[in-house]
């Protein structure tokens, strides 16, 4: 972690700076309980801090000293609630903390802390930060392209402070790079439902649903564009059952007898939101049954979750609940 | 569009991990059965042993958790307490004093302190707890929009809005102002694949989709939720490797045996056919006790269930070639004659499979459990474990109070962790006991 602004790790007893400051002791009381052994350095800097803290001192030597403290320990959210306080009452430049938080942003990619202090410091800073921040969560996400609060945060900049325009191709561009990265997809499906530029779910959903089924084709054991297509006919099943794009890609899959869980899931999902399938379906799903499964029965929803018991044994019980909902709901 | 014949980052760790976890399993099968016994075996000794050490004193490198240090003694306390066992009482002194000077008010924290202070349990731990000072910051940290926040100027997420429901809850101090508009937030936060996500537009993810459907289910809210849509999300996080992963696609996690698992146990109580209320499990039936071990170890589910489909061969982008022929049956199909009465249900996952992976791969021999194979133990995982553990053991029971019967139980009986309450995560009779002190001062 960089420490280059950190008063060269003297310590602060010998510092002419802190003379006037009695450093205050953690009050664990007389037995601690999970007492942490501190390193010297660490146990010194909150005893100044406290002591700071206590006088509620909201000076420029207080926000060095606040620093340290985080470079030590970036999980004190006492700590971070203080460099506010501070920052606000200095008036500082938040540019310069956006530089420092930036610096110690790599190490700290999970740190909870420091990203709902990013967010505090820009929301006051507004629309100019905009572009800095959205490429700050890029680099961030080229690392670790699933960092949950990168991209949380990333969603909150788009809302606050807008940018909408480049973000689908940049989910695009992280979906050539991973078709299963799901917090793309995930973030795919808030630009299409959200995004200011593009119109709204329904009228996105014809090219969306062709970019799924080309995704599912290449890889049809990829759970999440299977998901996100259910996503793209939320609220509107109907919808869903009535789209030949979608029983077609699942006869597809079928047929080519590999990989097919989530395609014959899907055709249940469709048969109990009461598609009426051709022909066509029952004799693709009949063609899966190997020698070890009974003879399919002559409901086709049954049918499947037979099938699914053995061929996803992992999850044989689920599918036989999903068997059991079958006949109570069945008239 | 590009063929992806190579592998994407995701394929690549998934392999990884899958390779790791396959050569354990397969060194497991090859071992003589008294071997593959001794595998199976809970190492509560060194277990507890590794948990007390950590309550007396942490390393200089812990200092990084040094604000989360509740949380800490909540995890070792509560592992103790699912291995039944008790802490010094010198100790036990000792982190009351230490709770009760915790500094600045914090949710997550909160939350910790409190389940310590029920699973430490007893008349001093208990009554330490100032109510009406928490109510007021539970108030503080009530937002407009219905969530709460971690902590004064703090973030709001679903997480948040469980800390404050559950201890509210807990302590009996939960009233309309704290829930109102709670249900909406954490509406709007069920995602598109069924599963809750922190925030509203964020990823389904298991930790909030636990705490997501907990607090639901503790504000009476529990029927605005796609649950079928929920339940379908929360079956696929189970993976190949028998353990859970927090999102689609990510990498298996001891943790999660807990997040996920612990969804399982919430569901069932929803869907059993008794009447569901926020009311102490077992209330007046069942003694409590546990019944004596009347069979052999030999006998017990360990050997039952390593010859049903335990192995779990095959990769994740084989899934659809996977022709198992399961003698899963045997394990599915418990003879309900011997329930003793009590009503057994089906685990609507693969209970056996994560008490392997929990067992087999999360399992340090030397104590502590952790996240998988490579990574370094922790409190936090030897939590979590430990939790989806017990809630395995019990998950085909439609009431937690009862003896599970052997072949619920990976490995040897003595494996029989205490039954937890799934809304709190706390022990079930240390929950009780916390009621009771609630409900009459």
């Amino acid at each position: 972690m960089d420490s280059r602004e950190d008063d060269g790790g003297e310590p602060l007893s010998r510092m002419a700076e802190w003379r006037d400051v009695t450093p205050l002791p953690q009050d664990d009381g007389p037995n601690p309980v999970v007492p942490i052994a501190y390193k010297e350095e660490f146990r010194e800097t909150m005893d100044y801090f406290r002591a700071i803290y206590k006088a509620d001192e909201r000076s420029p030597r207080a926000l060095r000293l606040t620093r340290r403290a985080i470079h030590l320990n970036p999980g004190n959210y006492t700590v971070w609630h203080f460099r506010r306080l501070v920052l606000e009452a200095l008036n500082a430049d938040l540019d310069e903390e956006l530089d420092f938080l930036q610096r110690i942003a790599n190490s700290n990619s999970k740190n909870y802390q420091l990203w709902h202090h990013r967010r505090w410091v820009v929301e006051r800073l507004g629309a100019n930060a905009r572009a800095k921040e959205l490429n700050l969560i890029k680099k961030i996400l080229s690392i670790d392209a699933k960092n949950y609060h990168a991209w949380s945060h990333r969603q909150w900049v788009l809302q606050a402070l807008g940018g909408w325009e480049d973000e689908l191709d940049y989910c695009q561009q992280l979906l050539e790079e991973d078709i299963f990265n799901n917090s793309a997809w995930n973030q795919r499906y808030f630009v299409v439902t959200r995004s200011p530029y593009l119109g709204g779910l329904k009228a996105m959903r014809a090219s969306e649903v062709r970019y799924t089924v080309e995704a599912i084709l290449a890889n049809p054991n990829n759970e999440c564009p299977w998901r996100y297509l259910q996503g793209l006919y939320k609220d509107d099943v109907k919808a869903l059952v009535n789209d030949p794009e979608i029983s077609s890609v699942c006869l597809k899959v079928i047929n080519t007898k590999n990989n097919y869980v989530f395609a014959l899931k899907m055709l249940l999902d469709l048969l109990c939101h009461g598609f009426q399938p051709c022909h066509e379906f029952r004799d693709s799903v009949v063609a899966l049954r190997t020698s070890d499964t009974d003879p399919l029965g002559p409901d086709l929803s049954m049918a499947i979750c037979d099938i699914l018991e053995h061929v996803d044994s992992l999850r044989a019980s689920y599918w036989i609940w999903r068997k059991n909902k079958l006949s109570v709901a069945a008239v | 569009m590009e063929s992806f014949r190579s592998l994407t980052v995701t394929q690549r760790d998934q392999i990884l991990v899958e390779q790791q976890v396959f050569d354990i399993f397969k060194t497991f099968y090859n071992l003589p059965p008294s071997s593959q016994s001794f595998m199976l075996e809970l190492q509560r000794e060194n277990h507890v042993e590794y948990l007390t050490k950590g309550l007396t004193g942490l390393g200089p490198s812990f200092c990084v958790l040094d604000a989360n240090r509740p949380w800490i003694c909540y995890w070792i306390l509560h592992s103790i307490a699912l291995l039944d066992e008790f802490v010094d009482p010198e100790l036990e002194d000792n982190t009351i004093d230490f709770l009760s000077r915790c500094q600045m008010p914090h949710l997550a924290t909160t939350y910790a302190a409190v389940n310590s202070l029920v699973t430490l349990g007893g008349e001093k731990a208990l009554s330490s707890i100032n109510r009406e000072k928490l109510y007021m910051f539970l108030r503080q940290m009530k937002d407009a929009s219905g969530g709460f926040r971690m902590h004064d100027g703090g973030e709001i997420d679903v997480r948040a809005c469980y800390t404050a429901i559950s201890v509210a809850s807990l302590l009996n101090i939960l009233d309309d102002e704290l829930v109102q508009n709670v249900g909406n937030y954490i509406l709007s936060c069920q995602t598109y694949e069924g599963g809750i996500s922190g925030e509203p537009g964020s990823e389904a993810h298991g930790g909030y989709t636990f705490c997501g459907l907990a607090t639901m289910i503790l504000i009476n809210e529990v029927d605005s939720l796609d649950l079928s849509g929920l339940t379908d999300w929360v079956v696929f996080r189970q993976g190949v490797e028998g353990g859970f992963q927090g999102r689609t696609n990510k990498l298996v996690d001891g943790c999660y045996s807990f997040w996920q698992g612990g969804i399982f146990a919430l569901l069932k109580r929803l869907n059993s056919t008794k009447e569901v209320k926020p009311i102490p499990l077992g209330d007046g039936e069942g003694s409590g006790e546990e019944s004596p071990q009347t069979t052999t170890s030999s006998d017990a589910a360990g050997e039952e269930g390593l010859n049903g489909d335990l192995s779990l061969g095959g990769s994740h982008s084989e899934i659809g070639d996977q022709h198992n022929t399961s003698s899963q049956d045997n394990v599915i199909d418990i003879d309900h004659n011997h329930s003793k009465g009590h009503a057994n249900v089906e685990p609507l996952f693969n209970s056996l499979a994560l008490q392997q992976y929990i067992l087999l791969c999360s399992q340090e021999l030397n104590g502590g459990l952790r996240d998988k194979p490579g990574k370094s133990r922790d409190h936090y995982h030897t939590c979590y474990c430990l939790s989806g553990l017990s809630v395995c053991q019990r998950s085909w029971l439609e009431d937690e109070d009862s003896p599970p019967l052997p072949r619920a139980v990976l490995g040897p009986y003595s494996n029989l962790l205490e039954p937890i309450h799934p809304l709190y995560n706390v022990v079930l009779d240390r929950y009780r006991e916390a009621y009771e002190f609630f409900t009459k001062s």
